[in-house]
């Protein structure tokens, strides 16, 4: 009664397809069907925010999201934030730098919904990032590098689009 | 945590999906999928089909007139909060849409699913009942209006019948010349321990009409009609005065975390905010 449906999409500008039960969401099949395997899943109720991943433009908890229902759609992950072998893109050099992270386990979720919100607001101030970040979880590094590094990279970014 | 099988449908127009949701057995309606795809997730639920809106045309939108502000079911959260006429002439809903978890679950809830999934605590519910809202339903035998003060039958059980289907939500901007919202929460994006809601009506100095609820301190929004009549004819000044007797017959729900007491006083703390915001914008608005 649940046979694999097939399922088209465009992940991180590619046209990609693959085939899933209608109760795969949308993080299981990045990972599993395309092996996408940056999109992480914590607590798989959408809850934690690891899994969050950007869907026509908007950030959305992939573990909430059936694959079915992404088809047709423009999805954006982790992997989209640069290229395979090449430099990091600014918002991860930034996390680097800052030490953002520390085991890393929420560092995709935590990527996408900033690149989210960069993209919607370049000009988001502190209380902006806190409250779009409000929905992601990190257990190691208290959040206070993460908005330094999310403010850096917004300053950076005006900075070069007002040159 | 994966969703037992089920059989997906994803209709393009209202009427089969009033049909499909009539003609099979143990189906689920899937609007956002913010509170339903935990549930299937968890196994909470377990239906046999899932009736998948997103792909229904015309259940998405909102319609601005002089009066009233009519939002189809299937709008999103993110949508309602980025229309600034909708924050101008509804700032109720805004107010309120800010309380409404986080980001990421906002760009993909919707005002329907919020009013049909009914938590007790949630917002979108709330406003809708202080409002004096008018929710429309479409089933087999057509559409039918049910007032906002009709929609919570109980716990978590919206006025729908199984086979019907939330299509819309109209808000009178009649006579909602100040608002205010205020919620308790643990984390922000949380639900509410304790909600209120408040739209005032002044004549001069004195309240003209009242409007109060409260979420979070029963199994449904409850409305404050003692507390309104109350307060009907009151100094503005003088309304902090009347909350505290309004409210001392209330009787909260408890659970292992928050007891009565304490939801009774967030109750009043959080009423009286509300009020003197209501006040303090109605003293504002042009008459």
């Amino acid at each position: 009664m649940s046979d694999a449906v097939r399922i088209d999409l465009t992940v991180n500008g590619r046209a990609m397809g693959g085939a899933a039960e209608p109760r795969t969401h949308l993080a299981d099949f990045l990972r599993q069907e395309l092996r996408l395997t940056g999109t992480h899943l914590g607590c798989e109720h959408g809850v934690c925010g690891a899994c969050t991943v950007i869907v026509d433009g908007r950030p959305v908890r992939a573990c909430l999201l059936l694959a079915v229902q992404a088809a047709g759609c423009e999805v954006t992950t982790v992997e989209g934030l640069a290229a395979l072998d090449g430099p990091l893109g600014d918002l991860q050099a930034a996390f680097r730098r800052r030490h953002a992270l520390q085991c890393g386990f929420c560092t995709p979720g935590m990527l996408m919904t900033l690149a989210a919100l960069a993209a919607a607001q370049p000009d988001a101030d502190e209380a902006e990032v806190r409250a779009a970040l409000s929905g992601n979880l990190c257990r190691c590094t208290g959040y206070a590098p993460i908005i330094a590094a999310a403010l850096d990279v917004l300053e950076a970014r005006r900075a070069s689009s007002a040159t | 945590m994966k969703p037992a099988p089920f059989v997906y449908h994803a209709p393009r127009d209202r009427s089969s999906a009033v049909s499909l949701l009539g003609s099979l057995p143990n189906a689920k309606v899937l609007a956002g999928g913010q509170s339903l795809v935990p549930m299937l997730n968890m196994r909470y639920a377990a239906p046999d089909h899932v009736i998948d809106l997103n792909r229904v045309a015309g259940l998405a939108g909102v319609r601005i007139d002089e009066h009233a502000v009519e939002i189809g079911a299937m709008t999103r959260q993110v949508d309602l909060l980025e229309s600034s006429e909708l924050a101008r002439r509804l700032p109720l809903v805004a107010a309120a849409l800010r309380h409404v978890g986080h980001v990421q679950t906002r760009s993909r809830g919707t005002i329907g699913g919020s009013l049909c999934h009914l938590d007790p605590a949630a917002e979108l519910p709330l406003v809708a009942l202080v409002s004096d809202a008018t929710l429309t339903a479409a089933g087999p035998r057509g559409e039918r209006s049910i007032p906002a003060a009709e929609w919570a039958r109980g716990f978590m059980a919206p006025a729908l019948a199984p086979d019907e289907i939330l299509v819309s939500i109209r808000f009178d901007l009649r006579g909602a010349s100040g608002y205010g919202f205020h919620e308790f929460a643990r984390r922000h994006g949380d639900f509410a321990i304790v909600a209120a809601a408040v739209l005032i009506e002044l004549d001069g100095e004195r309240v003209a009409r009242a409007r109060a609820a409260l979420g979070g301190v029963g199994p449904t929004a409850l409305r404050l009609g003692a507390l309104e009549a109350a307060l009907r004819g009151q100094q503005a000044s003088r309304v902090g005065e009347v909350i505290g007797p309004a409210l001392a017959a209330l009787e909260p729900v408890a659970d292992a975390y928050y007891g009565a007491r304490y939801r009774r006083h967030l109750a009043r703390v959080l009423a009286e905010r509300a009020m003197r915001d209501a006040i303090g914008r109605a003293r504002e608005a042009p008459r």
